[in-house]
Formats: C-alpha cells, structure tokens, sequence
C-alpha cells in the first residue's frame, strides 16, 4: 500500500503492520498531513549580530524547505495541473496571434473596450504570457523536485531486498492457508523455486520466502515523466531555433531558400539566418481537382504541386510531388503546400507599341471557387507621346463565369470558363512616394481612370487571347494564357525528432505505470501443533488488484504438489483452529466473519481464484 | 493524382436506412430496459431493505474454490483466498442489478441486451456500407464521427458484458446516450456520403480517428460510472446513517456498490489514458505532415491537451490523500466533459483546422 493510501484513515494497529510490508514498495512523495502551519524554524535566537545571523540563516533555511516540501508535494502538482487546464481554456476562445494573425486583429478592431484590457493580461498570446509560463514552469519544478528523489529511492529499491515476511499474514489484503503433511524446508524450497520461474525477486528467512514484482510500473512511471521534461526541451527549443517562411510561386517560377526570396518570415529568438538549408525547386506545375456534384459541390479533393528539386546547390536535381499531406523534405527542411490560385499571363504595351509589362498578375483568392482580385502595376511605361507615366489595372480573375446566375463571383474552382475583367488607370501609382505598398491594392488617389467615348468607366471582360486596347492609344494589354501558383510554407524545425522520441517514451512509461502491479508475495511454512505443517500464502500490491487474489490462487495452486492439503482440512477451520503457530493471536474470526460493518472490521472477500 | 472512387449513392442510402433501422431498434432495447428496471423495483423493495441492514450478511467469505474431483484420483482443492478491502471502507455489497431479482425484469433486460446487440448489427453495417459507399474511413465529418462513436460505445460495453463483467446496470444509460447521439447526428450533423478533402488523405485518418472514436466511447463508459458512483456513493452513507429510504434509493440500491462503480471507472479511464495520449500524439505526427507543425494550438488540440491534463488530474488525485472518491469522481466527470467539448463544442463553437464539411 502506498504510503499516500496509510494517512488517509487513522492507522489503526493492523495496518501499521500492513503499511510496515508494503513499506518502500512505492516512492510516492509521503503526504505531510495534518502537518502544522509553518511558524519559525530559526528556533531561538542567541544574543547579538552572529547569534541574528546565525537565526535567520535557519529561518531562512526552514522556509525554503518548506517551500520545496509544499511544492513538491502530490496536492500542489494537483493544484497545478488543475490549474494548467483552466488556463488553457482561454487561448481557444480568444483568437491567438501566434495561431490565426488576421483573426486576432480582425477581433481587436471588433472590441474595442476589450482588447487593451485582454492585450495586457496576454491573452492574445496565451501560451506565451507570463501567467501560463509561471503555471507550467512551476509544474516542471514541481515535477524535477519529485522525481529526483524518487529515482534515488527507485536505485535503493532495486538493489535492496524484498523484506521479510510480517507476522500476520492473514491480515494481508490476500491470504490462503492449508495444512499439509510435507516438511517446511520442502515447502519453502518449492516456494522458492515456483517464486522465481515467475520471476520475483525473492528472499528466503528462517520460516518463509518473500518475493517481489513489478518494478518497472515505477520505472514506466519515472520514464513518462522524464519524458514530459524530455518533450517540453523538444518544444522550447524547436520554438527557440525555428524558422517559418512563406512563398508564392508561379509554375514556371522557383524558389531558392535565402532570406531575401521569402514572401513573410518568422524565426525564433535563436534563429539565425546562416542555418537555413541552402535548397532550391522550380515549380513545374500545379494540379487540383474538384468534386463536380452534389452537395460539396466544389470541394478540393486532391492538390498537387509537381516540383523539380535540388538540397544543395550543385547537387543532383530530383523531381517530386508535394501534397497537401505530404511536404517535401530536403535536408533540414519541409516545404508544405498550403494554398494555390491562378496568375493570368498579360503583356503590356505602351503607347510607342513597346513591351512594358509581361508575366503574371498578382492575383488573390476572395472564395473557395477562387474569384480573384487582380491587380497590376506598370511603372515602366510612356504614352504615345513618350511621356513617362505609371498605369495601373484592377478587375478580378473568374476561373468559372457563369453569366446565367447573374453574378460576376466564379461559379467554381477549376478553369471551366475563365474571365479576366479589367478596368485601367493612368496617373501616379505612388510607387516612389517611398511608403511600401502591398503589390495586391492599387492606391488610386492620384490616378485618373479610362473612360469609354460614352463617358462610362471602361473596362473589359477578357479571354485567353484576347487584347485590351486602352482608349486613345495609351496601349494594350494581351491576355496571354493563365498559370497556377502555389504558396508554399517553409519550415526548419529542430528538436522534432527528441519531441517525438519523447512522445513514445512517455507513452511506454505511461503504460507500464499504469498497466503493471508491484507487488509482494509471503510463503510462511511452520510446523504446527498437530504435526502438519501450516502453508500461509499472503500477498500485498501497490494498488487495489483484482489480479493479486487471481495470482496467489495460481501460486497456491502451483505450491500443492509439493505441498499437498492434508485430507479433511478446510482451509477455513484450518485457520480457526491451529494458526496458533503462525499467529497466535490473530483476529482471524473477525476477520473473516465481519459481523459488524463497523469500518475498522473490514471484511470484504472477493471472488479470488478462477473458478 | 489518384482520385477517389466516386460516391456510391446505392450503398450510401443502405448506410442511412441501417442506421435509421439501428436507432428504431436501440429505442426498443431502451423501453425494455426501462421495463426491466419498473419490474425490478417491485421485488427489490424487500430484498434491498434486508441487504442495507445486514450489508456484511452477503459479504462474508465467498467460496472461491472449486473441488476438481476426477474419477478416483486424490481430492485436489485449490485453497481459497480471503481478500479483504482498505480499512476505512464501506463493505457494501453490490446490488442486485436492474431487474432486482424480479423474473420478469431479468426477461426484459435479457430482451434489453438481444436487441442492444441486434440494434448493434445493424449499426456496425450501416457504418461499413458507409465507408464502402466511398471506399475510405468513415471519419471523415461529424456525422460519420458520431455514428461510429456510438457504434464504439456499444461495442465497448457488449464487449465488457461478452467478458462477463457486471456491466448490465450500463444499459438503459447507454441506450440513452447511443438514442441522444444517434439523434442528433442524423439530424443536426447529417452529411452526404462524399470524398474527403484533401488535408484528411492520409492513413493517420485511421490512426488517429480511430483511436480518438475508441478512447472517446470508453471514456464515455467511465464517466457513466463514476456518475452512478457519486449516486451510489451518496445512497450508502445515506443508508449507514440509518436515515429513511430517499425517493431513488430502490433504483440506487440495485447498482453496484460505490466501491465496485469507482473501482470499474478507475480501470476504465487508466486503461484509456495511454490510449487518448496516443492519440493526441498520432494527431502531432500528423499535424506535422499536414500542416507544417505538430503542435499550434489549435482549438481542438487545446481542447484535446485540457482533457488530458483533467484525466491527468483525475488519476493523481486518485492517488492522493483527500481527493480520492468524491472529488475524484467529480474529476473525472469534469475531464469527460471536456472531452464532450472538444467532441461537439469546439466544432460547433469555434472555428480551427478541424472543421470539415461545414462543422
């Protein structure tokens, strides 16, 4: 029995007994219960300024160790662990910005009253505000300064010896007596022998064999433990020495792993730009599919992007296939698909017929059939007159127009009926101005827009091959055909492996923790009053087994050859009867009759042995 | 590209019309075990009032010894072995279960349990046409989760009842929450049979579905018992303080006793412990292939992370002086309660990476 179990009920003499059998048999931290109220530890104080010194060096000593104590105790880890998962909860209600960026800040704009308050308790970064840090370091603290101690009792554990057998054996929580015409040294002998091929660790005394089992539920237990440490290194470090990078590539186009070529980029604290994997790909092409009918009706089924690759500059170029379950992994690397849309190809001409412009439009998905907005900046450019201007397209890519439903938003996702609507301007893009603009909005506020003759806006709904002419032959714009990109996300992350050994350690130690039983098994052997001998078989576990009686019955019954029941003996008048020897004053009868449901007489007995 | 079969509405339909047929008969089997418990409450009255008087009466030595006598050779007799329980407890004897003695109540549990594993038939058919109708795992929404979720919970428990563990008292609770289940479903989570999107093509879709549907209807068999302990447990001191008979105290006292309820939900939830950490972890391993990191906080691997850390508690409190029992008991009801949410509540409530076909 655990040492927690005992302070649960005052001991009553019996069990002291029990609790002296099954003592180190578990290295739980022991429960300081009813323990006093700490007060001063520093004791009296001598005259003076060492005799000051010398106190509150005890006094400082005395709080320390009960800090720890308190810390390292089984109800404070509770309390902490309880305490972890309440704090947990708010990080899923409130939009994370480590999680979902646009959301977090979508919903500061939404609360306005709420969201400096919720920004100062961190609770837009839950899992890195100081609150949550403090709950699971302390966790971690608590978790060292149990486990440490227990590993030093675990090593004593392991090369001491199961102890000798305690003198009432029929008040273990499973006991078995007979008598038997064979000698004690016999029986113990085959006691022994059967103990060991079951493999126990045993201890032979004068009158009895003690034997042990199931020290790897306490070694599982340290293993998981030390891997939940194990895990949290893994994940601080990998957070620590990370990098995250996002790209958009065109088919056709490619990417090479350099800072500058990252669309956005996160590292860690630690990260430095040196250690990123000097690999490179070309996007060849880019496939999805879609459900044509039925409900989901526009669902992707199946994405894939068809790259050519190489780890290192120089080294040998290898095609491959990234899909949306399955990154590329290059030397240190993973390159993840994580979105795709269409690039219309356009060549722009000036107004003197030269190339201004040629190759995809930035173009970003607005829905899940990829309407996308289209804008197109072109700096480089002179009028018919040879005047430097900027000029500047906007509209939207349709993949799938249907003019039927009315409505301008694609119909679906694949390349079923292309549009490219364009409408154009003329005048400053605003582009020197040196403020940084995003390629995907077209500040229009010094730009003036074409008109038709009529006087309306012009604008142009175009398919592949087909040319805008721009009024008053300010130029053209050729719709040369569509291509796909993909956006990939690049990442390093180091410490995956040990996040992952971690894993399954912890995951043995838990299963051995909880799936294996330690216990201990008495065989007592005494030559009684009548001449027989007196077998007891007891046995002790960890925890409440219905597996110990089980075991003990097959012990019992593995010990009867070489110790076979005296004819006529029933075991319980055995036990009422000539027990003398082993325990002349044991309260057997109580024990097993329990006529009172008084809680001190427990009397429960249970189905044991397979019938 | 491998594009998967295209959905077979033939079987697609067979599915839906089983597991319409499953829930009809599950209603069947939930008024039999109604009938069950009504009939027992008659005889019971008598029976349990004698049991709660002399509770140590039935629980004196049971003999678990068996003489083995062959032919002529020698008497060989396996000894019994006296167990005895932690001092402190309250030897309470197990009740008589649901039908309380009562003939006719036993013929209506045992009518009860025909259907539960008729009802079960169907469901596991309506399940497998399921997932023939688009040759994948039927996991891949809310509607294929529930229903294989429930189909799961009757198996654990036809499964603990084929391993002759006193598990019958589970019936009319689990056909309750296999009708609520099933209900809700058919009719607020109900999708059309389809292919998966492409995040869920991989085999950790079987893995780790798998395994989050099978800890999920054990744990539900846990909960349930710990429940009916807090009940039990409130019913015998009720009963050893000698005050007079509680309006439930004839339902209460044909449970098991509190020690056998708390013992059963124990091993269940310890059991499934390492199971549901598998699955959080097989969720990382593939969390890293699908979305470029195995652990990001999304709502359903906070949810998942919280359930475990409550079960975490659950078993340390367990072990710990001052918390086992009761307040244990309201743990590990806290813990499956978490697990219920982050079952529909994260889904329906909040938006994450594991929102499929809608909700």
């Amino acid at each position: 029995m655990a040492k927690t179990d005992k302070s649960a009920s005052a001991p009553a003499p019996e069990e002291s007994e029990a609790g002296a059998a099954g003592a180190r048999m578990s290295t739980a931290p022991a429960e300081d219960r009813g323990q006093a109220m700490p007060g001063s530890f520093g004791g009296v104080r001598a005259p003076g300024a060492l005799g000051w010194l010398a106190w509150s060096a005890r006094e400082a000593t005395g709080w320390v160790r009960w800090f720890w104590r308190q810390l390292t105790s089984m109800r404070v880890a509770l309390l902490l662990l309880f305490l972890l998962s309440l704090a947990t909860i708010p990080g899923s209600l409130v939009p994370q910005t480590g999680v979902d960026q646009l959301k977090a800040e979508q919903w500061q704009k939404e609360h306005e009253t709420l969201a400096p308050l919720y920004e100062k308790l961190g609770l837009f970064h839950v899992y890195s505000s100081v609150w949550f840090s403090a709950i699971y370091i302390l966790l971690f603290v608590s978790l060292i300064g149990c486990i440490i101690p227990r590993t030093w009792q675990f090593v004593g554990q392991l090369r001491g010896r199961p102890p000798a057998a305690p003198r009432h054996l029929d008040r273990m929580p499973a006991h078995a007596t007979w008598r038997t015409s064979a000698e004690p040294e016999q029986v113990l002998a085959a006691a022994g022998r059967i103990l060991k091929r079951r493999r126990f660790r045993t201890e032979t005394a004068a009158d009895s064999v003690g034997g042990e089992k199931g020290y790897l539920r306490e070694a599982g237990n340290l293993l998981f433990h030390i891997s939940l440490i194990v895990l949290l290194v893994a994940f601080a470090s990998g957070q620590l020495w990370k990098s995250e990078g996002g790209k958009l590539v065109v088919e056709g186009d490619g990417f090479a792993n350099n800072l500058t070529q990252y669309d956005d980029f996160k590292a860690g604290s630690l990260f430095d730009a040196d250690d990123l994997d000097p690999f490179d790909f070309d996007l060849d092409s880019f496939s999805g599919s879609y459900e044509r009918t039925g409900p989901q009706k526009g669902t992707p089924r199946d994405y894939a992007a068809h790259v050519t690759y190489r780890d290192k500059p120089g080294a040998e170029r290898r095609k491959a296939t990234i899909k949306v379950n399955e990154p590329l992994e290059t030397t240190r690397s993973k390159v993840y698909l994580i979105g795709h849309g269409y690039a219309p190809m356009v060549t722009v001409r000036d107004g003197k017929g030269d190339i201004a412009f040629k190759g995809p439009i930035p173009s970003l998905p607005l829905d899940s059939n990829v309407t996308e907005t289209s804008v197109l900046k072109v700096a480089d450019y002179r009028d018919k007159d040879g005047k430097p201007d900027d000029l500047g397209f906007q509209g939207n890519f349709v993949p799938t127009l249907d003019l039927r439903t009315g409505t301008m938003f694609s119909q679906f996702p694949a390349l079923d009926n292309p549009r490219l609507v364009l409408t154009a301007y003329r005048g400053s893009l605003g582009v020197d101005s040196g403020v940084p603009q995003s390629v995907y909005q077209l500040d229009t506020t010094k730009m003036k827009q074409f008109k038709n003759p009529d006087g309306r806006a012009f604008a142009q709904a175009m398919k592949v091959g087909d040319t805008m002419t721009l009024p008053d032959g300010a130029g053209t714009l050729h719709f040369d055909g569509i291509r796909q990109w993909a956006t990939f996300q690049v990442s390093q992350k180091p410490g995956n492996g040990a996040a992952l050994a971690g894993a399954v350690a912890a995951l043995v130690g838990l299963a051995g923790s909880l799936f294996i039983q330690r216990r201990r098994v008495w065989v007592r052997a005494v030559r009684g009053a009548d001449g027989t001998t007196v077998v007891e078989l007891a046995g002790l576990g960890r925890s409440e087994s219905a597996r110990l009686p089980e075991e003990l019955a097959d012990l019992a019954a593995a010990l009867q050859p070489d110790a076979p029941q005296v004819a006529g003996d029933a075991t319980g008048d055995a036990e009422g009867d000539d027990s003398g020897a082993a325990a002349p004053d044991a309260p057997a009868d109580d024990a097993r009759e329990g006529a009172s449901p008084a809680p001190e007489a427990p009397a429960e007995t249970s189905e044991g042995a397979r019938a | 590209m491998t594009l998967a079969a295209a959905t077979n509405e033939n079987l697609a339909h067979i599915s839906n019309v089983l597991v319409y047929s499953a829930m009809a008969v599950y209603t069947l089997a939930f008024l039999a075990h109604i009938a069950e418990w009504v009939f027992g409450s008659r005889s019971a009255v008598g029976r349990t009032a004698a049991a709660l008087t002399a509770p140590a009466a039935a629980a004196v030595t049971v003999t678990t010894a068996k003489s083995a006598q062959s032919g002529g050779t020698a008497v060989l007799e396996r000894p019994k072995v006296v167990t005895r329980s932690a001092p402190g407890s309250r030897d309470v004897p197990d009740g008589p279960g649901a039908a309380g003695g009562s003939e006719k109540g036993d013929l209506y549990g045992r009518i009860a349990v025909s259907l539960t594993v008729l009802a079960f038939a169907l469901h596991v058919g309506g399940v497998l046409s399921r997932a023939l109708s688009v040759q994948r795992a039927p996991w891949g929404n809310m509607y294929e989760f529930s229903t294989t979720f429930a189909m799961a919970a009757v198996g654990v428990y036809l499964g603990l009842l084929v391993a002759k563990k006193n598990v019958r008292w589970l019936g009319l609770p689990l056909t309750t929450s296999i009708l609520l289940d099933l209900g809700l479903a058919v009719s607020v989570l109900y999708t059309d049979s389809d292919q998966l999107v492409p995040a869920l093509h991989s085999y950790w879709l079987w893995i780790h579905v798998s395994c989050a549907i099978l800890s999920g209807a054990a744990l539900w068999v846990g909960a349930t018992s710990s429940l009916f302990y807090l009940f039990r447990d409130a019913h015998e001191a009720h009963a050893a303080e000698g005050r007079p008979a509680g309006a439930w105290d004839n339902v209460l006292s044909r449970l098991p006793s509190a020690a056998t309820l708390d013992k059963f939900a124990y091993r269940i939830n310890a059991t499934v412990f390492p199971l549901w950490t598998f699955t959080i972890i097989a969720g990382a391993i593939w969390a890293e292939a699908a979305w470029g990191r195995y652990w990001g906080w999304d709502p359903k691997e906070v949810w998942s992370f919280i359930t475990w850390v409550a079960y975490a508690c659950y078993l340390h409190a367990r072990a710990t002086a001052g918390w086992k029992g009761r307040k244990a008991a309201y743990l590990a009801l806290l813990a499956f309660a978490c697990y219920l949410f982050n079952y529909y509540g994260v889904n329906i409530l909040l938006s994450g990476k594991h929102s499929y076909a809608g909700v």
